[in-house]
C-alpha cells in the first residue's frame, strides 16, 4: 500500500495529537493506583481502617474551651487569619445549633443548647461528594477514611466547595502567607488559588500523635477507629446517643455529636 | 479564506479595534487577578462561584443552540436554513471558546489546567465537560469551515463531513446536559438538586441562542449584501417562541415543587432571588427584570401578527436574551450558594475588575464571531448570484 504525501501528513498529524493527549489519558486510566501509604511507616504511627471523631458538646463550657481547640489547629497548620469573612480560611470553627444542624431545630430546645457554639470541621465522609467531583484527584479518600487534599495538584476550580454539603472547605482567595502570625516550619503553608481543609492531622497520626484539636480538648473530642470494636470511639458511640450533620443526604459523616450543655440544661 | 477577514470597511475596522480595546482592558485586569488571586473578585468562601462560571453556563446554551438550525436543515431538509446554518455553527465556535475561557479565568491555579488531562478522573463531571466542550468546538470548526469552503468552490461538501454533522446533533445536547449535571448532582445544594435542570437548560438555550441568532442575522443583513432571508428569520422566531414557553413552564415547575412541598431548603433560594431573605436581596431587582422581560417577550412572540413585524420580533429577541442572561448568567449560580449550607447568608456582587475580565472574554468571543462572520458573509456575497446547490 502506498500513500501519497497528503495522506502521510494527515496521518502524522493525527498520530501526534493522539500521542500528546490520548495515550497519556489511556495510560492514566489503566494504571493501577499508587498508594501513598506504601512508604515505610513510623513504628509509633497510629493507624486505623476508619478514623472518626466524636464531639462531646457537654465538655465545652467556656469560650476558652473552643478557643484552645481552634487555636491549636490553626497555629500548627499555618491557617492564615485574614480578618475578613470574604477571604476567610478556616479548618475548625463554631456555629449555633440552628446552623450546625439546619432543619433539626425547634422553638423549645433548652436555652443552653440554642445559644451554645458547636464545633464544625470537615466530616471526612465515607462517601464524600468533594472527592466525587474533583477533576484531578487533588482531593481523595485515604484507606483509613481521611479525606485528603493535594495542594500541589489542585487547580483551584472550587467544584469541591460547591459539592461539600458542610461548608468545610476554604479557598485561598489571595496569598495567605502574610497573614500567618507565626509560621510552623514543620507544616507546609499554602499558595493562593488552592483549596484547603481539615485533614484529621494525618501528619500527627503518622508520628503517633492524636490530632491537635483532640489533644487540647480535655476529653471533649474523642478520636478513634470505627472498625475496631474495642476502640474508645466505639465505646463512646455504643453508650451515648449521637447525631451527625445532614445524615439524609447519604455522605456518611465520620464526625459524631453528643448533644449536651454540660449539666445546666435550663441555664 | 481567512484573508477575507483582513479587508473590510472602515466601520468593520472600528468595530474590530473597539473589541481589541475591550480585550486589552480585560487582559490587564486578568494580569492583576493572576498576580493577586481570585480575591480580586466578589466571590467568597460562601459564594465560591460567581460571574465567570455563570457566564460559562449561559454561553454553553448559546453554543448548543446551533443544533436548532442543524436539525431542520440536515434532518428535515428544511432548505430555508441552508444559507444561515453556517451562522449558527460559527456562533457555536465563538460561544464555546468563551466557555473555555471563562473556566480558565475562574481557575485559582490556571497554570495547572493540564492536570485535568494528566490525571483524568471520569467520576468528575468537569472531566466530561472538558471532553464535550472541546469536542463540540472541534466539530463546529471543522463542519463550518469545510461546508463553507465547498460552498465557495460551488461543489457539494465532501461526504465525510456528513457523519460529523449528524454527530454534532447529540453532541450539542450533550454539552448542555453535562453542564447541567455539574450542578444537578450536588447533594447539599437544594436549588440545583433538581432532575429538570438539564431540560430547563436546553429550553433556555434554544430560546436565547436563536434569539441572538435572529439579532445577528438582521445585523448581517444591514451591514452586508448577504440576506439571510425573511422566512429563515421568521422560522427562528417560532423556535424562540416554543423554547421560551418551555423554559418558563419548567421554571414554573420548580416554583411549584418548592412552594407546594414547603420544604425550607427548597424555598429559601427562590425567596432570596425573588423577594429577599432575612433582609438580604441584592438580586431581587434583577430577577424581577428577568421575569417581566420573559412575560413581555412571550406576549410579543405568541401573537403571530406581532411576531411577523421585524421590529417587534427584534424587541422580543432582545428581551428574551436579557431575561435568560439574568436568569442563567447570574441568578442560577448565586441562588445555589445563598443561603449557604448552614442557612447563613453571604451576598455576592461582581467587582469592577471581575466585570472587566468577563467583558474581555465576551469581546474575544465577539472578535472570533466577527472574523468568522466576515468570512462567511463575504463568501455568501460572492456566491449569492449562483444557483442553489443543494
Amino acid at each position: 500500500m502506498s500513500i501519497n504525501r497528503r495522506e502521510f501528513l494527515k496521518l502524522a498529524g493525527f498520530s501526534t495529537v493522539l500521542g500528546l493527549t490520548g495515550s497519556s489519558v489511556i495510560d492514566e486510566l489503566l494504571k493501577s493506583k499508587a498508594d501513598a501509604s506504601q512508604v515505610l511507616l513510623d513504628e509509633k504511627a497510629l493507624s486505623a481502617k476508619r478514623w472518626a471523631m466524636i464531639i462531646d458538646t457537654s465538655k465545652f463550657k467556656t469560650e476558652e474551651d473552643y478557643k484552645n481547640v481552634i487555636q491549636a489547629c490553626h497555629s500548627i497548620h499555618n491557617v492564615p487569619d485574614i480578618g475578613n469573612p470574604k477571604d476567610e480560611v478556616k479548618w475548625i470553627w463554631t456555629d449555633t445549633y440552628e446552623h450546625t444542624f439546619p432543619g433539626q431545630e425547634n422553638e423549645y430546645i433548652p436555652e443552653g443548647i440554642k445559644h451554645k457554639p458547636f464545633l464544625l470541621l470537615c466530616n471526612h465522609c465515607d462517601n464524600p461528594p468533594c472527592v466525587r467531583v474533583c477533576p484531578t484527584k487533588a482531593t481523595f479518600k485515604r484507606k483509613d477514611g481521611i479525606v485528603m487534599m493535594d495542594q500541589h495538584r489542585c487547580i483551584g476550580c472550587r467544584f469541591c466547595m460547591a459539592a461539600c454539603p458542610f461548608g468545610a472547605r476554604s479557598f485561598n482567595w489571595r496569598d495567605p502567607r502574610p497573614f500567618i502570625k507565626e509560621t510552623n516550619p514543620e507544616y507546609p503553608s499554602r499558595t493562593k488559588g488552592v483549596v484547603e481543609k481539615c485533614t484529621f492531622c494525618f501528619e500527627r497520626l503518622a508520628k503517633g500523635l492524636q490530632p491537635a484539636c483532640v489533644e487540647k480538648s480535655n476529653g471533649g473530642l474523642i478520636f478513634g477507629d470505627l472498625s475496631d470494636p474495642k476502640s474508645e470511639a466505639r465505646k463512646v458511640l455504643s453508650t451515648h446517643y449521637t447525631i451527625r450533620r445532614k445524615p439524609e443526604i447519604g455522605t456518611q459523616p465520620s464526625v459524631y455529636y453528643i448533644i449536651g450543655t454540660g449539666g445546666n440544661e435550663n441555664a | 479564506m481567512l484573508e477575507k477577514a483582513l479587508t473590510g470597511s472602515r466601520r468593520y475596522w472600528v468595530w474590530i479595534f473597539f473589541l481589541l480595546a475591550v480585550i486589552g482592558t480585560g487582559f490587564i485586569c486578568y494580569l492583576r487577578q493572576f498576580d493577586y488571586g481570585l480575591g480580586i473578585t466578589g466571590m467568597s468562601r460562601d459564594v465560591s462561584w460567581g460571574f465567570y462560571i455563570s457566564q460559562f453556563t449561559f454561553l454553553v446554551g448559546v453554543a448548543a443552540s446551533a443544533v436548532m438550525l442543524v436539525i431542520p436543515y440536515y434532518l428535515h431538509d428544511y432548505k430555508t436554513f441552508g444559507k444561515i446554518v453556517i451562522l449558527g455553527e460559527f456562533l457555536a465556535v465563538s460561544a464555546v471558546t468563551m466557555c473555555i475561557l471563562f473556566i480558565f479565568v475562574d481557575l485559582g491555579q490556571p497554570m495547572r489546567i493540564l492536570n485535568v488531562v494528566l490525571h483524568p478522573t471520569p467520576n468528575s463531571i468537569l472531566f466530561w465537560d472538558m471532553i464535550v466542550l472541546n469536542g463540540y468546538l472541534f466539530l463546529n470548526i471543522v463542519i463550518g469551515w469545510v461546508t463553507l469552503t465547498a460552498d465557495r468552490k460551488g461543489v457539494p461538501p465532501p461526504a465525510w463531513v456528513k457523519p460529523l454533522i449528524y454527530l454534532s446533533i447529540p453532541w450539542a445536547i450533550s454539552i448542555h446536559t453535562v453542564t447541567a449535571f455539574l450542578y444537578a448532582g450536588l447533594p447539599g445544594r437544594h436549588f440545583w438538586l433538581t432532575a429538570i435542570m438539564a431540560a430547563r437548560f436546553l429550553a433556555s438555550a434554544f430560546a436565547s441562542g436563536p434569539a441572538l441568532l435572529i439579532i445577528l442575522c438582521l445585523i448581517v443583513r444591514k451591514v452586508s449584501k448577504f440576506d439571510p432571508g425573511k422566512e429563515a428569520v421568521q422560522a427562528l422566531g417560532k423556535i424562540v417562541t416554543y423554547a421560551m414557553f418551555a423554559n418558563v413552564f419548567f421554571l414554573g415547575l420548580e416554583f411549584f415543587t418548592a412552594f407546594y412541598s414547603q420544604i425550607p431548603g427548597h424555598i429559601h433560594p427562590f425567596k432570596y432571588l425573588y423577594v429577599g431573605l432575612e433582609g438580604y436581596g441584592k438580586l431581587v431587582p434583577l430577577m424581577w427584570i428577568s421575569s417581566i422581560f420573559a412575560v413581555a417577550a412571550l406576549i410579543l412572540l405568541v401573537n403571530p401578527n406581532m411576531r411577523k413585524k421585524e421590529s417587534a420580533l427584534v424587541l422580543a429577541c432582545v428581551t428574551v436574551f436579557i431575561s435568560l442572561w439574568i436568569d442563567k448568567g447570574f441568578g442560577l449560580v448565586v441562588g445555589g450558594f445563598v443561603p449557604n449550607p448552614f442557612g447563613r447568608i453571604t451576598e455576592y456582587w461582581p467587582t469592577l475588575p471581575e466585570a472587566l475580565i468577563a467583558l474581555g472574554v465576551w469581546a474575544i468571543g465577539f472578535l472570533i464571531l466577527s472574523i468568522l462572520y466576515k468570512v462567511a458573509v463575504t463568501v455568501r456575497e460572492e456566491t449569492s448570484s449562483w444557483p442553489e446547490l443543494h
